[in-house]
Order: C-alpha cells, then structure tokens, then sequence
C-alpha cells in the first residue's frame, strides 16, 4: 500500500474548476462525476453515466474538434485503468489542449471500496509519460492541484495528473441522466443554438 | 484482350466519407481496409487516430461530435465484439455513430478463430441499437457508405457498414 492520501476530492476538483470560464469538462462515471456536478453544474460539462473506460477519448475527440478550446477530463483510477490504451491514442494524437486530471483513490468506490490496481503499486502517471504526455505528476498537495488548474489553460497538454486523494465518500451531487440532453445542451452552450441542431 | 480493372470501391469510401464532411478517421490496422486508410491518410481534411482498441473509436466519435465534429471508425469484425458496451454511449445519447466494417469469418475464411465474431457481427451490432448496412458489389459500396454515412448523421443513428468477404477477398496465408 502506498502513503497516507489526504486530498479532500471535493476540494481539488473546486479547485481545478474554480472561474472554469470557458473550460470543456468531460466526467468519467462515478464519484468524478458527482464531483464535477458539486462544484456546479454545467452545460459545459459532459458527465458518463456509463460506458465505463471511455472517458480520455471522449475527450480526445472533443480536443481534436475544438483545438482552440481547452477540454479537462476528470476521472477516477478505476476508470481510467480500463482505458488504459486511451493513453498511448492521445500521446500519438499530442493534443496541446487537452487535460486528464485521475482522481486516485486506490479503490472502486461505487461498487464496495475494492482495492484497484493503484493501490498495490501501479503507477498511472509513469504510463502517461511512457505514452508521451507532454508533461504527467503525481499529486499529493492542494499547491500543486493550484498549479495544474493554471496550466490548464495554457496550451502546454497533453498533461497528465495522477492525484492521490482520500478514499471517502462525500454526498451523492447528481447531474442530469438524460444522455440526449446532456449531449444536446454542451452542444448548444459550445456551438450554438443553430449548430447544435444541424 | 484486356481484363477490366477490378472497381476501386476504397476510393469510393473514402468520397463519401469526404463528402459527408467525417474530419476524424478512427482505426484498428487492417489489412482490407488498407487502401481506405492511405486514402484518408491523404487526405488534408482529415484527422487520422489510430487506435489500441476498437472501442477506443466509439467514444472518440462521441466526443468529436459533442465538438461539432464527424467521425468514422473503420474496424475489422473481430472488433465489433470490443465496442459492445461502449456503443451504449451512442444509444443512449442518440450519437451519431459510422462504422465501416471489414468482414471476416465468412466467404472462404482459412482461419477459424475468426469464424465465431464474424458470425456474431451483425446480430451484436444489432443487439447493441446499431442499424447493420451490408455491401458486397463493388460498385454499390460508394452508395452504401453515402447512405449510410446520411443516416447516421442526419437521423442521429448508429451504423455499421459490413464490407463482406466476398468483395474484400479472403486471406488465405499462402495456402
């Protein structure tokens, strides 16, 4: 088992969407997306109720149709270890744009806190700079979740932060589970009312 | 005497990909869709993502229409069974999701582990709320793929093209 994890998930993903302005949000199934959700709902957010381990390309494709719009994909390591090949996709895609924040845990919490593969060792962060991440760390402090919110838009992706947090488990903050409607109302806040119906 | 040359139905696709306006060309390596994917590769339009795995292409065509893009996924039918749970994204957001499938497990297969997913193919993709299009002749493909691509798009459907066997030609190993 690793350290001590102390970040409060709450508080970090507050953090990474504080003034979020015109940040593009994808949120991997689960407690990322009911994290996401209590720092403020948001058309700009595209929460996955569903289709577990597609969240990193969910997002590529969004960074790659919006190249001058910044997209952060918040998810949890469960999540992200089914996606795994997703890492080598976007490292050979090289995105400026585009952001993958795991909020690390070490457990599966929807389904009965059982250890994932971080808790004995696998090292996500490694993966993404294998994958040829612009730039991938480990994050145990509230200074550094500071500091990856301010690169986050500054064109300096594909990044990769792998950010050890406290197994808890906080409020159910749910967003909308009509999948149409999500869709259609990122559509509609990024593109346009007329865009989003063509 | 000369032999009428065979049709060039990838350049076929690969027109009606462009005219459909797909700007994201998502694949698996593939040996009968290598002419299409060189095509593509071409082709300044487009973006060209290969994949690890196939389900990979499924949630990237999402996100690139949650971008105001289109995309395509061209795969080989030992790939539809890894998309399965993946195209639950397409149905239930009502996507847009195109497909362009190389068959095999059918006409003159030399391999038999590829015999129980091409057989599956489409009954799966059906299972999984995708409308299954098929195309065999050569000079029907283009149409096959603008309809389909129309479908998709216009109808906000889920659809696979099957490019069969027959038109493709089987891989036989030498033997």
């Amino acid at each position: 088992m690793s350290r001590a994890n102390t970040l409060d998930r709450r508080a970090v993903v507050a953090a990474l969407l504080a003034g979020r302005g015109d940040l593009l949000v994808v949120a991997g199934l689960g407690a990322s997306n009911w994290d996401a959700t209590a720092a403020g709902d948001s058309p700009l957010t595209f929460p996955l109720w569903g289709a577990m381990g597609s969240a990193a390309m969910v997002g590529l494709g969004l960074a790659l149709a919006q190249p001058k719009r910044h997209v952060l994909v918040l998810t949890g390591d469960g999540e992200m270890l089914m996606g795994l090949g997703s890492l080598a996709s976007i490292g050979v895609q090289h995105p400026a744009n585009l952001a993958l924040a795991v909020l690390d845990n070490e457990a599966y919490g929807e389904t009965g806190m059982q250890a994932t593969h971080t808790a004995n060792g696998v090292d996500l962060a490694a993966i993404a700079t294998g994958c040829g991440f612009e730039r991938s760390e480990t994050i145990r402090e509230m200074a550094q979740v500071e500091a990856l919110r301010a690169r986050l838009t500054q064109r300096q992706g594909p990044l990769f932060a792998q950010i050890k947090i406290a197994a808890d488990t906080p409020p159910l903050v749910m967003p909308p589970r009509d999948g149409a409607l999500l869709k259609h109302r990122f559509r509609a806040a990024l593109l346009g009312p007329d865009a989003a119906l063509a | 005497m000369s032999a009428t040359p065979p049709h060039d139905w990838p350049a076929d696709i690969h027109a009606a990909l462009k005219a459909a306006q797909v700007k994201q060309v998502a694949y698996v390596p593939d040996a009968g869709h290598a002419r299409l994917i060189k095509l593509c590769a071409g082709d300044n339009t487009m973006r060209m993502v290969p994949l690890t795995t196939e389900e990979e292409g499924v949630a990237l065509a999402a996100g690139a229409w949650l971008g105001g893009e289109r995309a395509v996924l061209l795969m080989q039918s030992s790939g539809v069974g890894n998309c399965i749970n993946t195209l639950s994204l397409m149905a239930t957001c009502q996507f847009p999701f195109l497909t362009i499938v190389t068959m095999r497990g059918e006409f003159g297969e030399f391999n038999p582990w590829q015999v129980p997913m091409g057989t599956a193919t489409p009954g799966a993709l059906e299972l999984a709320q995708v409308v299954v299009h098929r195309a065999g002749e050569p000079t029907r493909v283009g149409d096959t793929v603008t309809g389909a691509a129309r479908l998709a798009f216009s109808s906000y459907a889920a659809v696979a093209v099957l490019l069969s066997q027959q038109l493709i030609g089987a891989k036989s190993f030498g033997k």
